[in-house]
């Protein structure tokens, strides 16, 4: 991990909803082009800490934090949170499309940042959607809506969706959960491809797909106060082989979670 | 055994009574449109039912019964009221569900409730003690205050409620999805606002606002109290054609409250056809409302 | 960026400013009325009857008594018709044995929308015609309630039905289970956990009998004496405030009424939004 250029990072980073701690200081630095994937047993704070990332839990009242989230060195509290979703991407547990055409949920990002010019937004409508592995499948009617694609593709539309306002960082909450096997390996080959450009957080409940797609798994895991702790971060294999704490590796196998 | 059959008997005897009570709802409707229909036919058969809807004089004691003037009135104040309403109780719904602390929602929302319960009988009076020699300030030959446009802006009051709630609640039904998909993509509050909520919350928007002139079509004493009840073809009293609103007019409702206690023959007969005329209106509305919504609950 | 959030804030302005002007015409209306009103009341508001002819004088005694009236029988005709049908949609209509029975559950529903946004005025015309005239009930306390009792059966039918809906399914399961029926079931357990929600269904209502006028224009007869029995005719506080600013024109009495009317209809709104927190807190 020391030759990784580090993209975000978190440090002494805690959370409370109003007095309840939910995450307790928490230390990481998530290295640039690669795949990083929170694991860790339901309710341990690994959504809410991938959601510090892009400051959605401003939306939830009463949060609180202490401690710094850094994107590229600089604190994102102090940034313009509109700025920073720009350049923080995130895709949904539940695939959600906008109830517009699939174009208009692709180019809905750029209009917004002042893209205004038809074929430049054709032109970048059908390269998110290709970079998102769903343009073959919609290129034939993309004035249709998307809430009529299947699950797996809504997703896909959801990723392009984010792709196209051309972020740094993509965020995923568990982006497979609700999706059959087939559809999750689609997606998981994606992330694959899309790490050559953009630097990827995971959500997962599912070890094997930690195991699959990452290159770094973080394990997280609820103190007895329930305030969510990173127990051990390293690279993948390294964590599902020789983890280095005990608690990582009863998770592993299957002990408990 | 005998209690088991005594038991049986009582579910049964039950059953049937809450199934007669569930019909009754359905029964009065009816009863209301076969009664009022009956009571119309001998006004819509001796005068005829296009010479009723397209006649603009109505003199009882001359045997003319024109709608037409009552129907303008009706539409035109239900418009203005739109015009002045809907902009303030949409504004109020999205304040409600988007923008408003939740403090101030605790105040806000109590006070809808209570406009919503204010009798239309005090509206009424305020509306000819304070509403009515505020308009008749508003130079205009023949403008006496008493008119559309003081009973639109009761109207407007009268209505908000209906549509802040129903709108508000479609607003706040939009899945959080869309809300954190739009943010999530840099978009601010208001670009997801206008953006996304509220065209998902669209059929529900619709809805409310047609629900409201539902309402605003059937409001009776209000109208009464302040538009001044002259059976005219509301016209602009200058050259400005805004100033059709300083005229008076009757609504199809006024028609039907302020002369039925004394009517008698065709002339009664006359007042339930209007009743017949008000009751297709409004349902003609309410139920477009009902397939708007389910427009919008399928998509 | 700037412009960006230049329209977010032109646009969140306006917002605000709907919102305030809301509260202001609550607080204006209300507010004016009050004060206008509350220096003509006294105890002899309360206690005496409106003198009658065209002054205006008097008090509200004898509208008191017709309100109460009012309220008591129009709840006493709608109450039971408005909650079997709810206790029949909800409790009765999810296992029917066969299609004919939804259909007709379908049907029945249809009559309840439909009855809900019929125009007051409409529940008026058809209870003159039919009460007062036909039934010859003439312009009285009865034909007023029948009529009235129109306009509330599905205010008291849909709070009755979210009432019945939010008691927890368990509940009835319970009760099934230890062999009890479905009316069993209904009667002693689902709705004594409904009651409140019930209750307030019921408080709306009374409200609703206490503002109406249209209908009562028509069918009550406007008499200002203290009603005697079933068959006489009256005037409720709202029909009052009629009378007094578009017969007798005696606003200053008709501001006192109003004021009463609007006190009665907060402290009505306070009571079910104490009973509906009672029961969000449980």
């Amino acid at each position: 991990m020391e030759n990784e250029t580090t993209r975000m990072s978190t440090e002494g980073y805690s959370l409370f909803y109003g007095r309840f701690k939910a995450l307790n200081s928490i230390d990481i630095k998530i290295p640039s082009n690669r795949i990083t994937a929170f694991i860790g047993p339901s309710g341990c704070g690994k959504s809410t800490f991938l959601r510090s990332f892009n400051r959605m839990n401003d939306l939830i009242p009463g949060v609180t934090t202490t401690g710094t989230v850094r994107l590229d060195g600089r604190d994102v509290a102090k940034e313009d949170v509109v700025k920073l979703r720009k350049k923080v991407g995130m895709v949904f547990q539940r695939p959600n499309p906008f109830p517009k055409s699939i174009f208009d949920n692709v180019a809905y990002g750029p209009r917004l940042h002042g893209l205004r010019n038809r074929s430049d937004l054709a032109v970048l409508v059908e390269k998110s959607l290709r970079q998102a592995a769903i343009w073959e499948e919609v290129k034939d009617d993309l004035q249709k809506s998307g809430m009529s694609l299947s699950g797996g593709q809504q997703q896909r539309l959801c990723i392009a969706r984010a792709i196209a306002v051309e972020p740094e960082v993509i965020l995923m909450d568990e982006p497979a959960s609700a999706l059959d096997p087939v559809a999750t390996l689609k997606i998981e080959e994606l992330m694959n491809e899309l790490k050559m450009n953009y630097t990827i957080a995971i959500v997962t409940h599912n070890m094997q797909q930690a195991g699959r797609v990452s290159d770094y798994t973080a394990f997280m895991l609820t103190d007895q106060n329930r305030a969510g702790n990173l127990i051990e971060f390293g690279a993948t294999k390294q964590i599902f082989t020789t983890p280095v704490d005990s608690r990582t590796e009863d998770y592993i196998s299957g002990r408990f979670g | 055994m005998t209690s088991g059959t005594r038991r049986t008997g009582l579910e049964k005897t039950m059953k049937t009574i809450l199934l007669v009570s569930a019909l009754a709802s359905l029964l009065i409707v009816l009863l209301i449109f076969i009664f009022t229909m009956k009571e119309a036919m001998p006004a819509f058969r001796e005068l005829g039912v296009w010479k009723m809807l397209s006649g603009t004089t109505w003199r009882p004691g001359n045997g003319e019964f024109g709608i037409l003037a009552m129907i303008a009135g009706s539409g035109l104040v239900t418009l203005g009221a739109v015009l002045i309403g809907v902009p303030l109780a949409l504004g109020t719904a999205i304040f409600l569900s988007e923008i408003a602390p939740g403090w101030i929602v605790k105040i806000v929302r109590p006070s809808i409730e209570l406009l919503a319960g204010i009798p239309s009988v005090v509206y009424g009076l305020f509306g000819m003690v304070v509403l009515v020699p505020l308009v008749r300030e508003i130079p205009a030959p023949g403008n006496a205050g008493f008119g559309l446009l003081a009973a639109s802006i009761v109207l407007a009051v009268m209505v908000l409620p209906t549509i802040a709630n129903i709108s508000e609640f479609a607003i706040r039904s939009v899945p959080r999805g869309y809300r954190e998909g739009s943010l999530a993509l840099g978009a601010t509050k208001w670009e997801t606002i206008s953006r996304v909520l509220i065209p998902a919350a669209r059929p529900g928007i619709i809805s409310a606002v047609v629900l409201g002139l539902g309402r605003a079509l059937g409001e009776t004493i209000a109208m009464i109290m302040v538009i001044g009840n002259s059976v005219v073809l509301p016209a602009a009293l200058t050259g400005n054609p805004l100033s059709i609103f300083l005229s008076r007019a009757r609504t199809l409702t006024g028609n039907i409250a302020v002369e039925i206690s004394y009517a008698t023959g065709v002339h009664e007969s006359a007042l339930f056809a209007t009743g017949v005329v008000l009751f297709i209106l409004i349902m003609l509305v309410n139920s477009s409302a009902g397939f708007l919504l389910r427009r919008g609950a399928r998509r | 960026m700037n412009k960006r959030n230049f329209s977010q804030n032109i646009a969140f302005g306006m917002f605000w400013l709907a919102g305030i002007v809301s509260v202001l015409i609550m607080a204006f209306v209300v507010g004016y009325i009050m004060v206008k009103g509350l220096p003509g009341i006294s105890l002899d508001f309360f206690t005496t009857s409106p003198r009658g002819g065209l002054s205006g004088d008097g008090g509200i005694y004898s509208t008191i008594v017709t309100t109460f009236y009012m309220i008591v029988v129009t709840l006493v005709f709608a109450t039971p018709l408005g909650v079997g049908t709810a206790i029949y949609l909800t409790e009765y209509s999810s296992n029917t044995d066969s299609r004919a029975m939804g259909r007709l559950v379908s049907i029945a529903r249809f009559g309840v929308e439909t009855l809900a946004g019929v125009p007051s005025i409409i529940f008026g015309l058809f209870g003159y015609a039919l009460f007062v005239t036909v039934m010859n009930l003439g312009f009285s306390i009865l034909s007023a309630s029948l009529a009235g009792a129109c306009l509330i059966i599905p205010v008291i039918i849909r709070t009755t039905e979210e009432a019945l809906k939010a008691v927890p399914a368990g509940y009835r399961e319970g009760s099934l289970a230890l062999g009890a029926n479905r009316w069993e079931t209904t009667w002693k357990v689902v709705l004594p956990a409904a009651l409140r929600g019930i209750s307030t269904g019921i408080l709306l209502s009374a409200g609703r009998i206490v503002s109406e006028t249209a209908i009562f224009f028509v069918t009550l007869g406007g008499s200002y004496r203290v009603p005697r029995s079933l068959m006489s005719g009256g005037r409720t506080m709202a029909l009052h405030v009629y009378y007094l600013a578009m017969e007798t024109r005696a606003f200053d009495k008709a501001m006192s009424t109003a004021a009463v009317l609007v006190a009665l209809i907060i402290i009505m709104n306070l009571a079910i939004n104490m009973v509906t927190n009672k029961i969000a807190a449980k």
